[in-house]
């Protein structure tokens, strides 16, 4: 027999969690219950993160997606978890329907993961004993973000060079993004009390 | 157990991807509930930064240069503060038509129908 390649069991005990869950997401007809699938599925897909080495993608997954989002949005559910909307069944032909779509759409994806020979490859131990070397990634992100490209100093093609620049502009319109959409959030959510503060008033 | 021996590629994180990618389109289509379809959005970038991060991996190759870099992840960034962004929005709304209306369900939201 041969020995258990663990990157490989964990990469499945994760895939599995991760798209189980999701799955659990569409089929579960009430919401909390729906939210809580939500948490495990986005929970294990930074577990994948991890497994791939993107050790800060699957910091941030947790913090902000599953610490962050769905906080946000199991707030919304119980705001508005009463009575009849706690439980919403899909309709039957609604169902088929969805069905018919995620076939499609599964037959065009799964043949496209396997379609490019380089997808494919498998990582030797050899290549990987020569690659585990490397630091961890979030002091290249942080420095990609402002704008210098630290883990491609060495490339050597001068094309594959030029495409290379930071991400200091993405940054900066991202950073302005989340300012006018966190002030348009709290505009739109805002509480209306002015007809009943005027009242008082009078 | 040639299943649990052989190391995993980037189809593999593919496959995942596009599960998940499906399951969050076929919520977004399916469910009633406004919050429903917000958490299919959830599950299909995630689904998408699934991908990202696969293609940005240098665990994956098979040899040295094949990856996208760290490119891939920090596309992956903007799109989780982007969702986060856009989740934040979304609710806003979604309680502001439940404030209006009394209702989450989406079938509802039917004044702008011609």
């Amino acid at each position: 027999m041969e020995p258990i390649n663990w990157h490989t069991f964990f990469f499945l005990l994760f895939s599995l969690l991760a798209v189980v869950f999701a799955v659990a997401v569409v089929v579960a007809s009430n919401v909390v219950r729906m939210a809580f699938y939500l948490i495990m599925s986005l929970g294990a897909a930074a577990g994948l993160f991890f497994l791939a080495g993107a050790d800060f993608v699957g910091a941030m997954q947790l913090m902000i997606y599953v610490g962050g989002t769905l906080v946000l949005l199991i707030f919304g559910v119980m705001l508005t978890a009463q009575g009849p909307f706690i439980s919403m069944k899909t309709r039957g032909g609604d169902w088929i329907l969805a069905a018919l779509l995620a076939g499609i759409l599964l037959a065009l994806l799964i043949p496209a993961a396997f379609s490019v020979p380089a997808w494919r490859n498998r990582a030797t131990p050899e290549y990987l004993a020569g690659v585990r070397e490397r630091p961890a990634t979030s002091a290249p992100l942080a420095m990609g973000l402002v704008g210098a490209r630290v883990d491609r100093l060495a490339e050597a093609d001068a094309n594959r060079r030029e495409g290379m620049a930071g991400y200091l502009l993405p940054f900066e319109i991202v950073s302005v993004h989340l300012l006018v959409v966190l002030v348009g959030a709290a505009y739109l959510a805002r509480t209306k009390r002015r007809a009943t503060a005027e009242r008082r008033l009078l | 157990m040639n299943l649990l021996s052989e190391p995993v590629g980037v189809s593999h994180y593919m496959i995942v991807g596009a599960v998940m990618f499906v399951a969050g389109v076929v919520c977004m289509a399916s469910k009633r509930n406004l919050l429903g379809v917000l958490m299919g959005i959830e599950l299909v970038l995630n689904g998408a930064n699934v991908n990202f991060v696969a293609f940005s991996s240098r665990f994956l190759q098979s040899e040295e240069g094949r990856s996208l870099g760290l490119d891939g992840q920090l596309i992956a960034v903007f799109v989780i503060v982007l969702a986060a962004a856009e989740a934040a929005v979304a609710l806003a709304i979604t309680l502001n038509f439940y404030n209006n209306y009394g209702t989450v369900d989406v079938d509802r939201a039917s004044e702008l129908k011609g």
